[in-house]
């Protein structure tokens, strides 16, 4: 025997990542998803209803956990994920250029802005409280608190652009406390997969998280109709008849909706607070003084 | 020994088996085994059915037909069972076309509360009794708590057996309670409630175990077998359901009377649910198909069994903010 024969590739599967696990879409179905030279990287899961049904559900059973977890344990959390990240740097910046077709030094940038986002928003985590939280001044001997809590399982239409988009629209929504249903870029679903596998690694309990890769004009009216979601987060959604139909659907339980940017969004501008403000209910209480 | 079997529902097919303890185990330990093997595999097979649209439609309402909405918790209060038979009897107040349940399922002394509130909506009510859920208790305490529910107004009782006897191999005292219990559901004017016999399968070590169970509940009168207390883990399962349904069939074959069935216990998900309710098809047959002969006993069932209606008739997923914690 040769002992030089040349090795075989170890391909990886990508899934989804629903709950922590990687499963495959319950449909059996997959997509081809090309790099930026139309030649074939791999093959994505095509996610269908029932797994978005699925997440939703991994999602609200994660929600007591984690929302009732103190700010500062989710801060470290969060800035563990941007650990595991930065440990990853290369393989990112590898995926980066193969999907996008961006120069290396391009990738790089976008790589260290996703993990510097994430430290940012992890710094946050137990300050939000206090700039969006107060003592309000009564007419009478009350205390009277208003502090922000989390509202609940959010649906995330996840912008284009492999990394930097994904990470700032679910870094906000997960520090506030909120789990997520994030539909992945439909043309860059690979790093979104990676980038669960830095979540399942990194102390984030399983269904904080939740990535799903495929059509978006399939997968999104079944969470924007989803009576067990309360938020839904549009970014992504480039068709204004879709992102209409979608904000009508949500309306029915009276979701929060964030609608689609008019203007493009330059992801590595400071993106301020809006993000996790906009997650956020305020819960007011009164409170006799001096008993 | 000392029989008691001349009361029993299937007076004479059986006397000759069940006149003393050596020809009673005889007969239980003739009957066939249960191929483990088989049995777990005919029931993961029958459970990838693909129930759709109006099939699944017509599983979900006739689920909730068969549900005994049940609270057995030390806590209960009687405002939590007067909230528990409301929900019984319209379990989705938004939506006037879903069914009742069959009974909602408390402890005795909880009988008459529930009945005030049920009333004459035909939803009936079920007791635990006879020292639930261990069973262990002399007999004629066993007898006193279930003439006590058959009182309040229980129209069924759900008894254990004694394990312990069982294990032991003392069928014959097992066989005598179940007959004594059975001599107690009677009322005055003359109709008695209906008796399930909770073996706890989870305790009961084996399939054959189960089989017998279920043959010597049967001959003593039993009018549903019951899978367990919900105390236990684990409690019903599909193999152990399937055991009992080929018992009540062939039951049926042997003497021409119908026996229910009814799993307790860990059935949590409409889709299981609707597993129960194609192997009752394929095993016992349609007949069983009826809230008359086959129950689930379930709390968080209906919830889920409601959700998904929900979603048939919506055509969105339903959420759990929207039906009520019980």
């Amino acid at each position: 025997m040769n002992a030089s024969t040349t090795r075989l590739d170890v391909r990886k599967t990508y899934k989804l990542y629903i709950g922590g696990e990687f499963p495959r879409s319950e449909s059996g179905r997959s997509y081809v998803v090309n790099d930026a030279k139309g030649r074939l990287m791999a093959n994505a899961a095509l996610a269908s209803r029932k797994d978005a049904r699925d997440a939703v559900v991994a999602a609200r059973k994660a929600f007591p956990g984690w929302s009732g977890r103190t700010a500062y344990n989710r801060a470290q959390v969060v800035y563990r994920v941007a650990e595991v990240l930065e440990g990853r740097r290369d393989q990112f910046q590898a995926e980066l250029i193969a999907a996008e077709g961006v120069t290396a030094a391009k990738a790089r940038i976008y790589v260290d802005a996703a993990i510097d986002r994430l430290v940012w928003y992890a710094g946050w985590a137990d300050k939000i409280g206090q700039v969006t939280g107060n003592a309000n001044p009564v007419a009478g001997p009350f205390f009277n608190l208003s502090s922000p809590e989390p509202t609940g399982v959010v649906a995330v239409v996840a912008p284009k652009g492999p990394l930097l988009g994904l990470v700032s629209v679910v870094a906000p929504a997960i520090v506030t406390g909120n789990t997520v249903v994030v539909v992945a870029s439909e043309q860059h679903p690979l790093t979104a997969i990676t980038l669960g596998e830095v979540m399942a690694t990194s102390d984030l309990p399983g269904g904080v998280v939740n990535v799903l890769t495929g059509s978006q004009a399939e997968i999104a009216p079944w969470l924007a109709s989803h009576m067990d979601v309360n938020a839904l987060d549009l970014t992504g959604v480039t068709d204004p008849d879709l992102a209409r139909s979608l904000e009508e659907a949500a309306a029915d339980n009276l979701k929060r909706v964030r609608r689609p940017a008019a203007a493009p969004v330059d992801w590595l501008a400071d993106p301020g607070i809006d993000r996790m403000t906009w997650l956020l209910e305020t819960k007011t209480v009164w409170h006799p003084v001096g008993v | 020994m000392t029989t008691t079997s001349a009361s029993t529902a299937s007076a004479g097919v059986f006397d000759d088996i069940t006149s003393s303890e050596s020809s009673l185990r005889r007969f239980l330990h003739g009957l066939p085994g249960v191929d483990q093997v088989g049995a777990e595999g005919r029931a993961a097979s029958l459970g990838t059915r693909s129930i759709k649209t109006t099939a699944k439609a017509y599983a979900l309402d006739l689920a909730i037909r068969m549900v005994d909405l049940t609270t057995l918790e030390g806590q209960d209060t009687p405002g939590k069972v007067r909230a528990l038979a409301s929900k019984a009897m319209r379990p989705d107040p938004a939506d006037p076309t879903c069914p009742a349940t069959a009974a909602v399922c408390v402890y005795p002394d909880m009988v008459g509360t529930a009945k005030e509130v049920l009333g004459d909506s035909g939803v009936h009510v079920a007791a635990v009794a006879t020292a639930f859920p261990s069973g262990r208790a002399a007999l004629d305490i066993k007898l006193a708590d279930t003439r006590d529910a058959v009182e309040a107004g229980a129209d069924e009782i759900d008894m254990v057996i004694d394990r312990g006897a069982f294990l032991s191999g003392r069928y014959l005292q097992v066989f005598d309670e179940i007959v004594a219990v059975r001599e107690a559901c009677a009322r005055p004017d003359g109709q008695s409630a209906h008796l399930k016999v909770i073996f706890e399968t989870g305790e009961l070590q084996t399939y054959d175990n189960v089989r017998r169970a279920s043959w010597l509940a049967m001959m003593a009168g039993a009018h549903f077998i019951k899978t367990s207390t919900g105390k236990v883990q684990p409690a019903a399962t599909l193999p152990v359901t399937l055991v009992m349904l080929e018992a009540v069939r062939d039951f049926r074959e042997q003497t021409g009377q119908m026996v229910g069935v009814k799993p307790a216990g860990g059935i949590r998900a409409a889709k299981d649910a609707i597993k129960y309710l194609v192997m009752v098809n394929e095993v016992a047959g349609p007949d069983w198909l009826d809230p008359d002969w086959f129950r689930f006993g379930a709390s968080t069932l209906l919830n889920d069994l409601l959700m998904q209606r929900t979603k048939m008739t919506t055509g969105r997923y339903s959420g759990p903010d929207y039906f009520t914690l019980d």
